[in-house]
């Protein structure tokens, strides 16, 4: 045919599209959103855009006494309630000089390890979830319940506990509850291999990750990016371990790193793995203070009025979503002058532009999943 | 090198740039002069022994009795473990400063937040927009003399306080 009209290679050029990414996607792990300029299904560049969840925590903290604003920090992270109520008080006793009673300290690190596994469970679950797998939602959820009638019976309360007190805790660790604990770990452990079975030796979902935006050691090092984010590019650093708070010092455990096992160092996979890890480690932390529990008070004395002297503190946890600090000013009265959170989330999320140039659409959603990104942590 | 060591050796380096060491407080910090925050915080970052990799937290203090913002740098430094405090008073009614984002790419985020909470002018800064929030909204809430708007967008933000006299 002869008449066939030669198609002209400028006509075969494709459009950037804007595509919008939330609020309210599944995969986002709360309220969070992101503008997407793709070409195709290949990602120009992804903007985040957060606040949606923002409530001022920290100008609510300069608005009510100290011990009234612990129960406001647990709604910085409300799935990892416990770190920041201890990074809170952590800094408000450095400020007055309070002393912890030991047994205060252990029940502090207990209530500590099950709320990580408890947030390290959501992580892994809804990182198959995103993925495509829904079982392994279901199982994670299954076990965290167990971790929530947990809390209940030591705090009364199932997510935004209010556990920790200025100067120690709220309520006692009875022993009935210590061997339900024990009996926990022990019906635990064995199930970590049942998420290796379903998730981490799955072929479909380690493709799904292998190699994807890998974080290398200086991207790590420029976004402050921390926690197990900063472990899985094979840097160890716990603030457990090299910056000891509370009783860590006493306890033998790991800190696992990313090895890039299946692909790259510092890929979406190892910064799955390292979850896992850690949830063992966090099992044996439970066991031996279980048994190194000392006996007498949780809680030391602190004035209700507590005004401590002028000046001021950072602490530093190492929450599930990493180093979270508290920045906490005092002028001397009733109610701190101001507070900062500085939260792991926030910076990762600093680094998602950067990272999410060149890769799939469909791995956007890999990559907010590993980072484990938390949008109340970001906002507060 | 523990914090009067790390002054010691700025003190030789930026002579009048870097003042005000408190060795008393729980966290050791000093002053540093605006117009030299970036060769400071570069210098501190690339001297081996030194070598603060990390900025950990940037924020800033409303100081309304003394007229001035502080702005807070924490760095560490992960070879080392060792951690060093810079602050920053800046005049409240001319608050500008120099963006660190070219030494710590974290301070992009950081920066913005200050900006938003606190209306502190970050310059050179590649993205100085509101991060929490709107872009309508009046004021900077973390300010010390912040008052609420009355309504945004045509909904109230005022309320009966729950129990009297437990906000001040």
């Amino acid at each position: 045919m002869d008449d066939t009209k030669q198609i002209e290679p400028e006509s075969f050029q494709t459009e950037d599209m804007i595509i919008n990414v939330g609020p309210q996607h599944p995969s986002t792990h709360g309220v969070l959103r992101f503008v997407v300029r793709t070409d195709g299904e290949v990602i120009r560049e992804a903007t985040p855009d957060v606040g949606y969840l923002h409530r001022s925590i920290e100008k609510i903290g300069e608005k009510v006494t100290w011990h009234g604003y612990v129960p406001y920090t647990d709604r910085a992270d409300y799935l990892a309630a416990m770190f920041a109520n201890q990074g809170f008080c952590m800094a408000a006793e450095r400020l007055g000089n309070v002393q912890v009673v030991r047994r205060g300290e252990f029940c502090r690190v207990i209530a500590c390890e099950l709320n990580r596994i408890a947030s390290h469970l959501i992580a892994v679950g809804t990182f198959g979830q995103d993925i495509g797998a829904i079982t392994p939602f279901i199982h994670a959820l299954r076990e965290r319940e167990s971790i929530n009638n947990l809390m209940e019976e030591i705090c009364g309360a199932r997510l935004t506990y209010n556990y920790l007190r200025i100067g120690g805790v709220g309520y006692d660790i009875k022993p009935e509850t210590c061997d339900r604990i024990t009996a926990f770990i022990d019906h635990f452990v064995p199930i970590v291999d049942e998420y290796n079975r379903l998730l981490s030796n799955n072929k479909i979902f380690v493709e799904r990750l292998v190699n994807v935006a890998v974080i290398t050691r200086e991207d790590a090092m420029q976004y402050n990016i921390v926690g197990p984010n900063l472990r899985a590019c094979g840097i160890q650093w716990d603030i457990r371990r090299d910056i000891p708070y509370s009783v860590y010092p006493e306890l033998e455990f790991d800190v696992p790193v990313g090895t890039g096992e299946k692909g790259t160092l510092g890929d979406c996979f190892d910064r799955y793995m390292v979850r896992i890890l850690e949830m063992i480690e966090s099992c044996k932390i439970l066991k031996q203070c279980l048994k190194m529990l000392p006996k007498g008070p949780v809680i030391s004395k602190v004035p209700i009025r507590f005004r401590p002297p002028a000046g001021e503190a950072y602490s530093r946890v190492e929450a599930p979503r990493g180093d979270m600090g508290f920045y906490v000013t005092s002028d001397g009265t009733e109610y701190p002058y101001r507070v900062r959170i500085r939260t792991g989330s926030f910076t990762s999320m600093g680094l998602i532009g950067k990272l999410s140039r060149g890769i799939m659409l469909a791995d956007l959603i890999a990559l907010i999943a590993s980072l484990d990104v938390d949008a109340p942590e970001i906002d507060r | 090198m523990d914090a009067s060591d790390i002054y010691q050796r700025l003190t030789q380096q930026f002579a009048g740039d870097v003042s005000d060491f408190n060795g008393e407080a729980l966290d050791p910090y000093f002053s540093v002069k605006a117009s030299s925050i970036v060769t400071v915080c570069t210098y501190l970052r690339d001297e081996s022994d030194l070598n603060f990799e990390v900025l950990s937290d940037l924020t800033a203090l409303d100081l309304p009795k003394e007229n001035k913002f502080q702005v807070v740098y924490h760095l560490y430094s992960y070879p080392h473990h060792h951690q060093s405090v810079l602050k920053v008073d800046l005049p409240r009614e001319e608050a500008r400063i120099v963006t660190v984002e070219g030494v710590w790419k974290a301070a992009n985020w950081l920066e913005r937040e200050v900006f938003d909470l606190f209306g502190i002018f970050f310059e050179g800064h590649s993205d100085l927009r509101r991060i929490m929030l709107p872009e309508d909204w009046v004021g900077h809430p973390l300010r010390k003399d912040y008052v609420e708007q009355e309504e945004y967008d045509g909904i109230s933000t005022q309320r009966e306080p729950l129990v009297p006299g437990v906000l001040r």
